[in-house]
């Protein structure tokens, strides 16, 4: 399930990243959205918690990312597969 | 290469060549304090060359006399750049940047408390091939925290020096210096660069290489940090979140608006104290107009701004470093995002009501070049104090002073619609721009969120000093050739022999303001109005003085300008003159500012003519409209 689809308190664990839509961001290409969400620790096995949502529309979310915090628009977080519970 | 920047007199010195070190690391990882720390106050900031991104250079020498040269690269978190600033990191690492010399060794300046994505850039530059030392900053957090950190085994793996500073404290910052000359003096010149860009495998592989180097060498804290989600809780709250970023920015124009107005009128009476000085020793003449009128009035109009734009920077860096400013981007994101904007632009845009001058300057805290843009192309509609001289004076002329709705005063309420004018077209012109530039693109966000920090009051303080001088040297510069350019136009010619009226009448202003009031009689500008306007351009308030200029001098005599307005100039042409102000470009100096940030004419080209456009079918609008309703 995508990051992008879930609620405040979700927590679980990044699966992969997807792209199917066509140039989600329109600026960037996907590619270029994948090394950056890479870049920024959203690698396979990362643990990734959604702790804050914003007033309109639920976005953007503030997410826990292994030990750091990262503030994004659902619309790149719609790429972040995860699979939710507490793995390992 | 930039090496007069601080002559250092040691004459030893100048024998052996300066070692040159680079600083690299992600934001946040204190590299501007460790920057400072390390060079003190004799650092330089200029732009490179070609590009907009700010070179920060310093020097500093060992007590050995070894001459070090520091430059502070914009912070990354990889070599492959996405933006301008990215871009020099990389070319400055690589030794591919045009005028630069490539430094000996690349400091790799981490968070000790965050190191998960560092280690990766770590193992990016090691494959430069150039000397690399990690420097673990902030290992003072990492102590308090309990965070095992084994630095030797980190140090085995990487290939590197490991060493820990506490930047704010200058601890572990001369052992850092030795261990840079050191890995200099033991490296392998010419060593290949194996360097290319990394696929998104790579990106991969990398990291799970530092996440297993990671997990050898770091021990997790045994008190980890709780105040920041804490204080998170609190602060990106939906609701009490945006209730304290309101009364936050409340305190900050507060104390931008009243604290700054004892020093702005000590600053404007020493100006005219100076001008008065000055035009008691100088011959009358065109001379003595050129000192008095356009350079000491001109600059003075515009350093009168620099306890604003000082206590304005005081409060972004404040933020800043405290780590609050990606907090307030966070909760503002999506309202700007609705206008095309990212929610770093809040702040330049919101300091823009001070004046336009350092809400272009703040918007290097944008790090996507379209995003910056679209913020610099609006900054100037938000409507700075400059035209509070103006909207008071026609106000208080022509808007009767009764309320409305039984408590709403009417004047203030035309006042509050100007502000409103002023933020929707800003809303909408970058909404345009996005459709029109960029083809509706717009760049992802994704921002981390820094661990709140006690910002240190040294680094804070050189913040705001550093603001000032760049603010101060282009007053100095720009500002003043454009000044001097309006002076020239509205004071040459002089008037002839025996001429009646205002001198300004006769001079390039008077003809261009005669000449172009055809073009804005639709407006209802009397060629008075047009004439004005030209002065105008150095800084709006001006405008007000030339308007008295025009009319005083020109014979109707003693009564007050505001009255002199209400004798010459119906509600129609006032309104229209309203309207004209807040979209007109009228200020040579953000022009200025414009060309500088972006480096090309392109974009005060642009500004000014969209400006322009804006500001005539405004003015022609509200002009037409209010004589259609009987107010010509
Ligand atoms: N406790 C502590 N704070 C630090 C240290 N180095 C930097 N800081 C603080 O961390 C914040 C960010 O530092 P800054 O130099 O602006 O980071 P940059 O974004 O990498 O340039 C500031 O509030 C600094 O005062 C350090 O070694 N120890």
């Amino acid at each position: 399930m995508a990051l992008g689809d879930q609620r405040r308190g979700f927590s679980g664990m990044v699966v992969g990243l997807r792209f199917d839509a066509p140039a989600l961001s329109g600026g960037v290409s996907n590619q270029e959205l994948e090394r950056r969400l890479l870049e920024m620790g959203f690698v396979e096995g990362a643990r990734v918690e959604i702790v804050h949502e914003g007033l309109i529309g639920r976005d953007p979310i503030a997410v826990r990312l292994d030990d750091m915090r990262v503030a994004m628009r659902r619309r790149e977080a719609r790429c972040v597969l995860t699979r939710p519970g507490q793995a390992e | 290469m930039n090496i007069a920047v601080a002559p250092i007199d040691h004459a030893s010195v100048a024998a052996i060549p300066a070692l040159r070190m680079a600083l690299v690391g992600n934001p946040n990882s204190g590299k501007t304090a460790l920057f400072n720390a390390l060079t003190g106050a004799r650092q330089k900031v200029a732009n490179y060359a070609g590009v907009t991104v700010e070179r920060k250079e310093g020097r500093l020498v060992t007590a050995d006399g070894q001459a070090v040269v520091v430059v502070d690269l914009p912070g990354t978190y990889s070599l492959r750049a996405r933006s301008p600033d990215e871009v020099v990191t990389r070319d400055a690492v690589l030794g591919r940047l045009a005028g630069e010399t490539p430094p000996d060794v690349v400091i790799c300046v981490a968070d000790a408390t965050n190191l998960r994505l560092v280690l990766r850039l770590a193992l990016e530059l090691r494959s430069v091939g150039r000397p690399v030392v990690l420097a673990l900053n902030m290992i003072d957090i990492a102590e308090r925290q309990g965070l095992a950190i084994d630095m030797e085994g980190l140090s085995r793996v990487l290939g590197m020096p490991v060493l820990g500073t506490v930047a704010t404290r200058k601890r572990g910052v001369e052992a850092l210096v030795e261990a840079a000359r050191a890995a200099f003096a033991s490296s392998v010149r010419g060593a290949s660069d194996v360097w290319r860009e990394p696929s998104a495998a790579d990106l991969r592989a990398l990291h799970h290489q530092a996440e297993q180097i990671l997990k050898a060498t770091v021990k997790p804290p045994k008190r980890p940090d709780t105040w920041t989600g804490r204080l998170d809780d609190v602060l990106l709250h939906p609701v009490a979140g945006l209730a304290i970023l309101l009364v936050l920015l409340f305190v900050m124009f507060q104390a931008v608006f009243i604290g700054a107005t004892p020093i702005m009128d000590l600053i404007s009476s020493g100006f005219s104290a100076l001008g008065a000085g000055v035009a008691q020793v100088l011959p009358p003449g065109l001379l003595k107009s050129l000192i008095c009128d356009g350079v000491i009035a001109g600059v003075g109009s515009v350093v009168v701004f620099l306890p604003q734009i000082a206590i304005l920077f005081l409060f972004i860096i404040l933020l800043e470093d405290v780590g609050y400013m990606a907090r307030a981007a966070f909760l503002m994101d999506r309202l700007m995002g609705s206008a095309g904007l990212h929610g770093r632009a809040f702040i330049p845009l919101l300091s823009s009501f001070a004046c336009a001058i350092p809400g272009i300057m703040a918007t290097r805290v944008i790090d996507q070049k379209r995003d910056r843009l679209t913020t610099i192309m609006v900054a100037p509609l938000m409507t700075c104090s400059a035209r509070i001289p103006v909207y008071t004076l026609i106000i208080s002329a022509f808007i009767p002073g009764r309320t409305v709705f039984g408590f709403i005063s009417l004047q203030g309420l035309v006042f509050f619609g100007l502000y409103a004018a002023g933020i929707v077209s800003a809303l909408l012109v970058a909404a345009v721009m996005r459709k029109l530039f960029w083809r509706g693109a717009s760049e992802p966000f994704l921002m981390e969120l820094p661990a709140y920090k006690v910002p240190d009051a040294l680094n804070v303080a050189r913040g705001v000093y550093q603001r000032a001088e760049i603010f101060l040297k282009r007053a100095g510069t720009i500002i003043l050739s454009m000044m001097i350019l309006v002076w020239f136009l509205a004071s040459v010619p002089g008037p002839p022999a025996g001429a009646v009226g205002a001198a300004i009448n006769y001079s390039f202003a008077g003809l261009i303001g005669h000449f172009i009031q055809p073009v804005m009689a639709p407006l209802g500008f009397s060629w008075q109005m047009a004439v004005a306007l030209i002065p105008g351009m150095a800084a709006r308030e001006v405008a007000v003085g030339a308007l008295a200029t025009v009319y005083a001098v020109s014979g109707e005599g003693t009564s007050t300008l505001g009255a002199s307005l209400a004798h010459h100039w119906s509600l129609a042409s006032a309104l229209a003159f309203l309207a004209w102000y807040v979209f007109a470009p009228q200020c040579a100096s953000t022009l200025a500012v414009v060309k500088r940030e972006t480096n090309s004419w392109r974009w005060p080209i642009i500004m000014f003519s969209y400006m322009t456009a804006l500001a005539y079918i405004a003015a022609f609008i509200v002009y037409q409209s209010a004589v259609a309703l009987g107010a010509g």
